[in-house]
């Protein structure tokens, strides 16, 4: 069965129309990369997925169910975004207790203060960051605060817009440990957002290009490792990505 | 051949209710007609140090440093006024993200034609020639049309050509870029830095690139410096990146993914092995 299954999807924003046709099929336990420029539409495939871009048409269906178009509790339960910044994603007068019970309160879901422990736990976080606030964390502790949250209710498919993106390279390192071992440990879907293709190489299996709300390629990782997309635009991205990598090596 | 730029023993502290925090704790530097590049992660003061040179830090930021001179010019000393002579015509900084730091009310045109004006008195016509020549130098390719436009009908790779453009017109001598291209996208970033690149060396001024991506600085400068927490841990030739030997500078190495990315795990940076130094 497919995680997530788009099919012939068109996103408008207004009158603005930002994703083209999309058809794309991202099986179970798959880790899928959307890279592209700004503006090539990547974020709101997320959106429309997570039922923040209401105004679509086409088809998105999620573990095989057809989703609609508002916020359904249904879904989300089983997908849930982690987003790119950390300093804003998390409420800043509730403590990080608080940020990860709400989830859990929405959904009736009983025995909150040991699931709240035991998520703390998983993601490398210590016991005494509980009854804090948001700024009194790091960058880095945020963003793990912030996959907490996602992975309170247990979800089956994570979607990742940017996750490290607004980190330092060392910080951004112990996110991508922590996000390839919570998925080897729960057997999770990703769907990531990025325009850093090593991190792509490092954390994912196959990926898509996008550029103009379309997909220009979809590739498997291996390709991109060895360096060999069929596109000439996905070309370009790597080059520029080459360029940049190619003096230090 | 004397330096263009001399620092030594830079200190910038600031008052916290637990007394004075020093952010940058005693650096020390030379510059010639060259591309210095400053790396390190938030907090390792290293836009401290670049603002400093430029006296940019106020009250209750504290700066202090044994030496800091500019072609001979001590500007410890240098009066708010005589400071004012010296930003811009002579030492120009770049900042981060064109969205905060070009004037919303004001085209384009108007805002190039102001940083060149303040410096030198030049006929209306020639100002204009000036902006265009400029504006085609950092690559726009429809200068009339750009130059009339306002901040915000511009995408931020445009935007962060014209921020070049108006620190570049009245041709400095040294040139500091903080973060000149972490708010645009990869393919842009190249484009921006080559502009860079190019208009430093034809120009032959000096360049000091304040950036947290260590292979992008390789890329671009000549010397490389490494600070963390405040102090110069490493100092290397850009093309000896790869043989650097401090804990730290290896650690950012190595943390970093690569596209053909074989490890299963990426190294973290043991943060005890150096809290010391």
């Amino acid at each position: 069965m497919n995680a997530i299954s788009l099919n012939n999807l068109d996103i408008s924003y207004g009158d603005s129309k930002v994703v083209h046709g999309v058809t794309l099929d991202i099986a179970e336990g798959e880790s899928f990369a959307l890279v592209g420029e700004s503006g090539s539409g990547k974020s709101t495939i997320l959106r429309a997925i997570a039922g923040l871009a209401p105004d679509w048409t086409g088809e998105i269906s999620v573990l095989g169910k057809a989703r609609t178009h508002g916020i359904e509790r249904a879904v989300a339960r089983q997908v849930q975004m982690v987003f790119q910044d950390p300093y804003g994603s998390l409420h800043p007068r509730k403590t990080i207790d608080a940020a990860l019970s709400e989830p859990l309160a929405i959904n009736g879901i009983g025995n909150r203060g040991e699931r709240v422990e035991t998520m703390l736990k998983a993601v490398g976080l210590d016991q005494r960051f509980r009854f804090r606030f948001p700024h009194q964390l790091s960058g880095g502790q945020r963003q793990r605060v912030a996959i907490a949250r996602a992975l309170m209710l247990e979800p089956k498919v994570l979607l990742l817009d940017e996750p490290t993106s607004a980190l330092d390279v060392s910080v951004q390192a112990e996110i991508l440990n922590l996000l390839k071992r919570l998925r080897r440990e729960q057997g999770l879907t990703y769907l990531l957002v990025t325009h850093n293709l090593p991190v792509v190489s490092f954390l994912c299996d196959r990926l898509a290009v996008m550029r103009h709300g379309r997909i220009v390629e979809v590739a498997d990782v291996a390709q991109l490792k060895s360096g060999q997309l069929a596109e000439a635009y996905s070309m370009e991205l790597l080059a520029a990505t080459e360029g940049h990598a190619g003096a230090a090596a | 051949m004397s330096a263009l730029l001399s620092v030594e023993n830079l200190r910038v502290s600031f008052p916290t209710h637990r007394g004075r925090v020093e952010v940058v704790k005693g650096v020390s530097f030379e510059l010639g007609r060259e591309r210095l590049g400053i790396v390190g992660e938030s907090g390792s003061g290293k836009s401290m140090t670049g603002r400093s040179i430029l006296k940019l830090i106020h009250k209750p930021g504290l700066v202090t440093a044994d030496r800091m001179e500019f072609d001979g010019v001590d500007l410890r000393s240098q009066s708010e006024k005589q400071m004012r002579a010296i930003r811009g015509a002579r030492i120009s900084m770049v900042m981060q993200d064109p969205k905060f730091s070009l004037n919303p009310v004001m085209t384009v045109g108007e805002q190039i034609a102001e940083a060149l004006v303040t410096h030198e008195k030049l006929p209306r016509r020639e100002v204009n020639e000036r902006i265009l020549a400029m504006l085609e130098a950092v690559r726009i390719n429809d200068p009339t049309r750009v130059a009339g436009l306002y901040p915000h009908e511009v995408s931020g790779g445009m935007g962060q050509r014209v921020m070049i453009a108006m620190m570049l017109i009245p041709s400095p001598e040294l040139l500091i870029a903080d973060e000149p291209t972490s708010a645009l996208d990869v393919s842009v970033q190249a484009q921006v830095l080559d502009i860079i690149d190019d208009l430093v060396t034809t120009k032959g001024m000096g360049l000091i690139l304040i950036s947290h991506d260590l292979n992008l600085v390789s890329r671009y400068c000549d010397r490389i410096l490494v600070m963390n927490s405040g102090v110069v841990v490493e100092e290397c030739a850009a093309g000896q990146l790869e043989r650097a030997t401090h804990p730290y500078t290896r650690g950012l190495l190595a943390a970093m993914p690569v596209l053909n990315e074989q490890r299963e795990e990426l190294p973290v940076l043991d943060r005890t092995q150096w809290a010391g130094t």
